[in-house]
């Protein structure tokens, strides 16, 4: 059976939101990282783990991993990538307002995705800081 | 890119014979059947014809079927109804845990707000209730059993002439949600004990918005709506003439083409299964592995989330569906994937595939290549042990 294109699931989301979904930045785990944050969403039971390296105060390495939807997968790739680079203070003021920009946008009932990304990396950070 | 439409337990294409019939009603005719002139009675006989053809498929009389919006309001009439008419004798309820929502949230509405007594039962791994689990629910006041004939999700076949006799035995009312099977499996209420039957035109190429509950002669319903008492009394409201002719072709056509077109599907679902499991050996298939509807293959992969399947399929040029519709970010699992006793994560992982009419061998290896790299992708970023 084959039909018209039209809107699709995958319409829902913005192109900067598919990129990230499907080429994702910065998958994976830091080796020997400086710290490691987990958040979940314990409503639908998504979660992302993040780990980092902090060299001379700035986030040197950051990798995430995540079950989840789309937009779950999507924030937590598009976060590293803001994150990367950045000192530490600048990294903890990152918020989902600034997932959301990276991302174009996330269907309302996703924004949630964002904030589990953004506790992820939170919890990491803090984690680093407790440890040095 | 050319699309390919694997859900069709969601809904089917209109087959271009009912919409060329329900284009020729809206255009040519317009009476109101309940009018006594020639125009009125020009509407009365399509919807008599079209009663004729549901009644015929069914092994009903004519005189048994009542028209409907659709699935969701022939439950409702069927399980309200029965509850209303029978307060006298009792206000016990029984149904399974795999139920559609239109079946499960009513009884639990009549349960919240008009005090009936409810009794859900679980059903086994494969999705199945035993005629023993159902006997072992009744008592001195139960009077409506409500067990669906295919499962939406799983595709899981329940044994519903065996709970019919139960229920039969016991003056019970037996209600079956039969949506996703009438037009792909036979059903003839002459065998098989039922005394209530949902019926949805848009599972079986016909047009959405429409269906019927089959009553069984003597069935004591409740008028759940009030109006101007069309259908006998039984759904008032004025009949939607076109919808209904559209129901009673597509019956027809189902009918007509059901045996061959069913062993068709069947085959393509079982290629469907037994590639999926050659190239994902850990995949679960989900509902039982041969008391299933024809054209559903059903899984759930550890490790992946359901949305995201959907969504990287559709990019794919798939059209599939999930259990775990994560629909407003905080979505349960589907309480059909999780009744099976599958733990939380991997219910989320869940996926559907339903062939249809216009499914072909090439559609469905097509799917069979594009899935196991989407499986392995997703279980790489969430890195949960294939």
């Amino acid at each position: 059976m084959t039909g018209e294109g039209g809107p699709r699931a995958a319409e829902e989301y913005s192109a900067a939101c598919i990129d990230h979904f499907t080429q994702p930045r910065n998958v994976g785990a830091v080796e020997a990282a400086d710290g490691k944050g987990s958040d979940a969403n314990p409503s639908c039971g998504d979660r992302t783990t993040i780990t980092l390296r902090v060299s001379e105060g700035r986030v040197a390495e950051v990798r995430f991993r995540t079950f989840g939807c789309t937009a779950a997968i999507a924030s937590a790739s598009a976060l590293t990538e803001l994150a990367s680079g950045q000192r530490i203070g600048d990294a903890q003021r990152l918020g989902p307002a600034d997932v959301l920009r990276a991302l174009g946008g996330l269907p309302q009932r996703k924004e949630a995705c964002a904030l589990m990304a953004v506790g992820a990396l939170r919890a990491a950070l803090l984690d680093a800081q407790v440890k040095a | 890119m050319k699309r390919v439409y694997l859900d069709h337990a969601a809904t089917t294409p209109v087959d271009p014979e009912v919409a060329e019939a329900m284009t020729r009603v809206l255009t040519e005719t317009h009476g109101n059947p309940s009018s006594v002139y020639a125009e009125g009675r020009t509407a009365r006989a399509l919807v008599d014809r079209a009663r004729d053809e549901v009644a015929a498929a069914l092994g009903a009389d004519p005189s048994e079927i009542v028209f409907t919006s659709g699935g969701t309001e022939a439950d409702n009439l069927a399980l309200r109804g029965t509850f209303l008419a029978r307060k006298a004798d009792g206000d016990g309820i029984v149904t399974t845990a795999i139920e559609h929502h239109a079946v499960l949230d009513t009884a639990h509405d009549l349960a919240d707000r008009h005090r009936a007594r409810l009794a859900v039962l679980p059903v086994d791994r494969h999705g199945r209730v035993s005629a023993a689990d159902v006997e072992r629910a009744l008592d001195a006041r139960t009077v409506l059993v409500s067990v669906m004939h295919g499962n939406n999700e799983i595709g899981t076949l329940q044994p519903i002439a065996e709970i019919g006799r139960v229920c039969a035995a016991r003056g019970v009312t037996f209600h079956t949600d039969a949506v996703q099977t009438v037009g792909a499996l036979p059903f003839d209420v002459g065998a098989i004990p039922v005394d209530l039957v949902s019926v949805n035109a848009h599972k079986f190429y016909g047009p959405k918005g429409v269906g019927a509950l089959y009553i069984r002669k003597g069935t004591r319903l409740a008028t759940v709506q009030t109006g101007g008492g069309q259908e006998r009394g039984r759904r008032t409201g004025t009949e939607n003439v076109a919808g209904i002719v559209g129901l009673g072709v597509a019956m027809r056509l189902a009918q007509a083409h059901r045996e061959a077109e069913s062993a068709r599907q069947a085959r393509l679902r079982d290629r469907l299964i037994e590639g999926v499991r050659a190239h994902i050996p850990d995949a679960i298939l989900t509902g039982h592995p041969t008391e299933r509807l024809p054209n559903s293959a059903s899984f759930c992969f550890p490790g992946t989330q359901g949305e995201a399947l959907v969504v990287s399929l559709d990019l794919a040029g798939f059209a599939v569906s999930s259990g775990s519709a994560c629909t407003s970010g905080s979505t349960e699992p589907s309480h059909v994937i999780t009744a099976l006793g599958l733990d939380r994560a991997t219910a989320q992982g869940s996926l559907r595939l339903t062939v249809g009419r216009g499914t072909t061998e090439a559609d469905v290896d097509a799917l069979l290549a594009a899935l196991p790299p989407i499986v392995a992708r997703l279980r790489s970023i969430s890195a949960v042990p294939a």
